[in-house]
């Protein structure tokens, strides 16, 4: 039998669709997807047939995990700054500078007592998640410290709202759909854990009820139902 | 690999440059691993299944004691507890009131389709029906979209539209909470009350648990 002849050199294989297929790819990801949020615990969300996005602009949100432990936080980095400027003047805690910034750059929430604020800030975000016990606390009375945070959040994030409202639609101009005033409200939004026990979940609804906030949004994953 | 092949060394002096035949080939190994790279770090760091929410209006605490609450004609009331669910129609009763109506007894049902929304379905008759009447008239363009909005509220707020109360106990999940209030809205209840269990209604469900 004759022998295979093998070619010489190096085999040169053509590399141009599989990068074509790669960049196509990467296109996709980069134009289709969100990114991702650092959350600060893992929320096992129940479903429901609700259809509403969450509102990102105007959010002010209580995560309640399974084991009932409370994380707070808002969007907007300036709104987070100044929110904890009060929080500091009423409990009198004070907090460097770094630590602020810290604080203000934590958009997935944060779950630790005001005393222990300056520690919990000092720590690595991956050391941060790892701490069993951290919450806010929370309890039926008129007055407790997460009742502070969603009050002071409430107030920072209507002017925050307003400015938002009228730089977008200065932006807008003249032309396209006038912009909706309300959806530049503060929005309440509660993150339940499904294994959650509700008694927890229902304390931070008093707390909102406490505040005459009624409407409150429940994160819920989307699946389909036939009416 | 494709690369770009190169003329032998230096080549003559002064002898005219050629340009070279046939294509050339770059070697496009690194931008493959950049391309790769880019891919895998966007894989990893997006999010597609963006979480929705539920929109849920709960009554002002401080309520006008002096107006007095509107007649129910066709209520529901839900006790949920740890996975299970029981309801019971119109008001309470404890054994030996003094109205002489006989004590409420709880009923078991359960979350799935079969349960809750069954009967959710075979109370709320007034609002579908009035539902399925105005969907009509829109699709036959006799109402428009506004009016069709503002006569469906109306007529979820009316007295023969089915009104939920749903109390949990301490031992209810969220997820049942939840699958209850999805269940109404499913059902197109107008008017959903998450109130306080009492203490009778608790006494009776606790008996139900241990059965």
């Amino acid at each position: 039998m004759a022998k295979l002849k093998l070619p010489k050199g190096s085999p040169s294989i053509d590399m141009t669709p599989m990068v074509d297929l790669a960049f196509l790819l990467v296109t996709f990801f980069m134009l289709a997807a969100d990114f991702r949020t650092d959350e600060v615990v893992k929320v096992e969300i129940p479903s429901s047939i609700g259809k509403d996005d969450i509102p990102q602009k105007t959010l002010v949100m209580v995560t309640v995990d399974t084991k009932g432990r409370v994380f707070f936080t808002c969007s907007g980095e300036e709104v987070r700054k100044k929110v904890l400027t009060q929080m500091m003047a009423k409990y009198k805690v004070p907090l460097s500078e770094e630590n602020i910034t810290t604080f203000s750059r934590m958009e997935g929430g944060f779950g630790c007592s005001m005393s222990e604020l300056p520690k919990y800030l000092s720590l690595e975000s991956e050391e941060r998640k790892n701490l069993p016990n951290a919450t806010i606390p929370v309890d039926t009375s008129a007055t407790n410290e997460l009742a502070d945070w969603i009050n002071f959040a409430n107030r920072e994030m209507l002017d925050y709202g307003k400015k938002k409202f009228e730089e977008e639609s200065a932006k807008q101009g003249k032309g396209g759909v006038p912009l909706k005033a309300d959806d530049f409200k503060p929005k309440f939004v509660l993150k339940a854990d499904m294994e959650a026990e509700y008694v927890k979940v229902k304390t931070v609804i008093e707390v909102f009820r406490n505040l005459k906030l009624n409407n409150l949004n429940f994160v819920t994953s989307q699946e389909a139902h036939q009416l | 690999m494709a690369e770009i092949v190169e003329s032998g060394g230096g080549g003559e002096k002064g002898g005219k440059k050629r340009p070279k035949k046939g294509s050339a080939r770059i070697d496009m190994t690194p931008m493959v691993d950049l391309g790769f790279l880019l891919l895998t770090f966007f894989v990893l760091t997006s999010t597609f299944a963006k979480p929705k929410v539920m929109s849920l209006t709960y009554p002002a605490k401080e309520i006008d004691k002096t107006v007095k609450p509107p007649k129910v004609k066709n209520g529901i009331t839900f006790l949920v507890s740890d996975d299970r669910v029981f309801y019971y129609k119109g008001e309470f009763y404890p054994v030996g009131n003094a109205d002489g109506k006989p004590a409420t007894q709880l009923i078991e049902t359960d979350f799935g389709p079969e349960g809750i929304r069954k009967i959710l379905k075979e109370n709320n008759t007034f609002v579908l029906n009035k539902i399925t009447e105005l969907k009509g008239k829109l699709d036959k363009k006799q109402i428009s979209d506004s009016i069709y909005k503002k006569e469906l509220i109306a007529a979820k707020g009316e007295s023969e539209a089915l009104k939920v109360l749903v109390k949990t106990d301490m031992k209810a999940k969220t997820r049942n909470f939840i699958d209850v209030i999805d269940e109404l809205y499913i059902a197109q209840i107008g008017v959903i009350a998450p109130v306080d269990i009492t203490k009778s209604e608790q006494a009776l469900l606790d008996e139900k648990l241990k059965q």
